[in-house]
């Protein structure tokens, strides 16, 4: 059995972001990027399933649509444990044409399980694993907290509204994945990031396709008032002003 | 042409995210100079369908098969496919929760159809079609421009006020034809009657300052006084204190409610980014400096165990209890 974790590369998650020219790109001075939160859970279930040979996984490659910029987050992918990597050397700009160079890849290297996470930190559309999936005609399951892999057979657990179903689904398959599929992510040891400096990434060309959106501009959060503090020998003044001032309670 | 609609129902009933949705597809239609119909999948009676009338929905077609006992989301982007061709749909409205990121997304392939997800407010405007949505976990906002003659926006729940807007709603029941499900459930496991904390418009949520899961009482009891729900840090489900599906946060769940009350929660960029969207944010924490206060419009710097009991008698007291 064959995994495939597809990995985005996006800014440190406690970035203060800030944009340039007009407000209509990312100003990417002084970014540390790393391996979207998500899909390095992905990746740490999925070396987690490969370390147990009962699962018969046999490899797990990771998947990549980006520039060369971006190789430093393959790198660290493969010193956390991937065997492999694959890059699509292409900007994504934006996830139906990220899903679609994905899909190419699925197509021609053969995967059973591909695994994504639920959404990227940094455009938040939770929409590349369900958009890959229908690119290839296959069965995705979304909201993915758990996934075994027993007699060849996925059987997944995913979350539903008050609870959690158990399912089962034929391979090849989209598993998108959110919180609970890893406790922690696995850190890249030593031994690792000598050998993920040997190990390959193949490159890919993209194919033509177009974007359906085009992000025009971006907004800073508005700002909120100030916050009113209370005497906290007297928090019935709090109640007080939740009462007349925004009426909810 | 129309807006069309997809809500889904918990064992026969909508919600109040239904009629956001619905509330929210009736202004576009109005906008765009046209009708709004509505679907939903499953077992609904008469009287529950015409609600989604009084919100604006023109039509409500409801969908049944065999085959859509559960989700599968080929089958279900299958079946509101077949209704948006069928309907002339320009644009589907759809939640952003669980079941609308497994069907918008595919929904968008098959329809060749742009995806705005995670939008917050009506179109900035029709031509070209902006919408305004989160971006970078909550640290910013985007204008997205959907480019493709039929569009698809995936609405935050809890950001759309509902508006009556009452119509005579005809409700059509159609069979429909989908394959076998490819997704085999085998098991469920579901808490029902309790209030979901995505549901919530009050929460209240418990951080590390709390010390021991043993101090969690006043936060629940305040929550239930509230009529809201609990919540809490990641520290504090990664510690087990607390059960995983309160982790609020960026990894967590991402939750929109009117008021949010943080004890004893420092307010680190990723928690932040769970709860950045309530509309207002109360704070009770030890250290003035922590960076909850920079988004909270009310606070108490104080010991939360001090505090809290108090609070919970004030609350109390104005609700006659």
């Amino acid at each position: 059995m064959k995994i495939l974790v597809c990995i985005s590369h996006v800014p440190d998650t406690t970035t203060k972001v800030k944009f340039v020219d007009g407000d209509t790109k990312l100003d990417t001075n002084g970014i540390q990027w790393v391996i979207n939160p998500w899909d390095e859970l992905s990746l740490t279930r999925a070396l987690e399933l490969k370390d147990d040979a009962s699962t018969g996984v046999k490899s797990v490659t990771v998947a990549h649509v980006g520039n060369a910029t971006t190789e430093p987050t393959i790198r660290k992918a493969l010193a956390i444990g991937a065997d492999d990597a694959i890059r699509v050397n292409a900007e994504p700009t934006d996830a139906y044409y990220a899903a679609a160079q994905l899909a190419e890849v699925v197509k021609k290297e053969q995967f059973d399980i591909v695994m994504c996470g639920i959404e990227s930190s940094d455009y938040n559309n939770s929409a590349v694993g369900s958009m890959l999936a229908e690119f290839l005609g296959i069965p995705s399951v979304s909201a993915v907290s758990n996934i075994k892999v027993e007699n060849g057979q996925a059987i997944i657990t995913r979350e539903i509204d008050g609870g959690k179903e158990v399912l089962t689904v034929p391979t090849p398959f989209v598993a998108i994945v959110q919180k609970g599929i890893a406790k922690e992510p696995r850190i890249a040891a030593m031994r690792g990031i000598m050998m993920a400096r040997t190990k390959p990434i193949k490159l890919y060309e993209p194919v033509a396709v177009d974007a359906l959106t085009e992000y025009v501009k971006f907004e800073m959060p508005k700002p909120r008032a100030a916050c009113k503090f209370v005497d906290p020998e007297n928090p019935k003044e709090l109640i007080t002003l939740l009462q007349n001032e925004t009426k909810l309670i | 042409m129309s807006v069309l609609v997809y809500t889904e129902n918990w064992d026969g009933k909508f919600k109040k995210l239904s009629f956001e949705l619905v509330s929210y597809a009736g202004k576009l239609a109005e906008m765009m100079g046209t009708t709004t119909t509505a679907v939903t999948i499953g077992e609904v009676s008469n009287d529950e369908l015409k609600q989604l009338g009084k919100y604006g929905a023109d039509k409500v077609i409801c969908l049944k098969s065999d085959n859509l006992k559960n989700l599968d989301s080929q089958l279900y982007t299958s079946a509101i496919a077949q209704v948006a061709q069928s309907e002339g749909s320009k644009v589907i409205v759809i939640a952003n929760n669980n079941s609308g990121k497994a069907i918008a997304p595919r929904l968008s392939v098959r329809l060749k159809a742009a995806l705005g997800s995670g939008v917050s407010q009506l179109p900035l405007s029709l031509s070209p079609f902006t919408v305004y949505k989160r971006a970078f976990s909550g640290g910013a906002f985007a204008q997205v421009v959907l480019k493709t003659d039929i569009k698809i926006i995936a609405l935050t729940q809890n950001s759309f006020d509902i508006v009556e807007n009452s119509k005579d709603v005809k409700i059509e029941r159609v069979d429909i034809q989908v394959d076998a499900p490819k997704t085999v459930v085998k098991d469920v496991q579901k808490q029902t009657g309790k209030l979901l904390l995505t549901d919530a418009e009050i929460v209240v949520s418990g951080g590390r300052g709390m010390k021991s899961p043993d101090n969690w009482g006043p936060i629940v009891e305040l929550a239930e006084l509230l009529g809201g729900a609990t919540a809490c840090s990641r520290p504090v489900s990664d510690e087990g204190w607390r059960p995983h599906d309160e982790h609020t946060g960026q990894t967590g769940k991402i939750i929109a409610p009117n008021l949010y009350i943080a004890v004893g929660i420092s307010g680190a960029t990723q928690h932040i980014a769970g709860v950045s969207g309530s509309k207002y944010i109360v704070a009770i924490n030890n250290d003035k400096s922590a960076p909850i206060f920079e988004v909270a419009q009310y606070g108490i710097v104080g010991d939360a165990q001090k505090v809290l009991p108090k609070l919970v008698e004030a609350v109390k007291e104005i609700k006659g209890k």
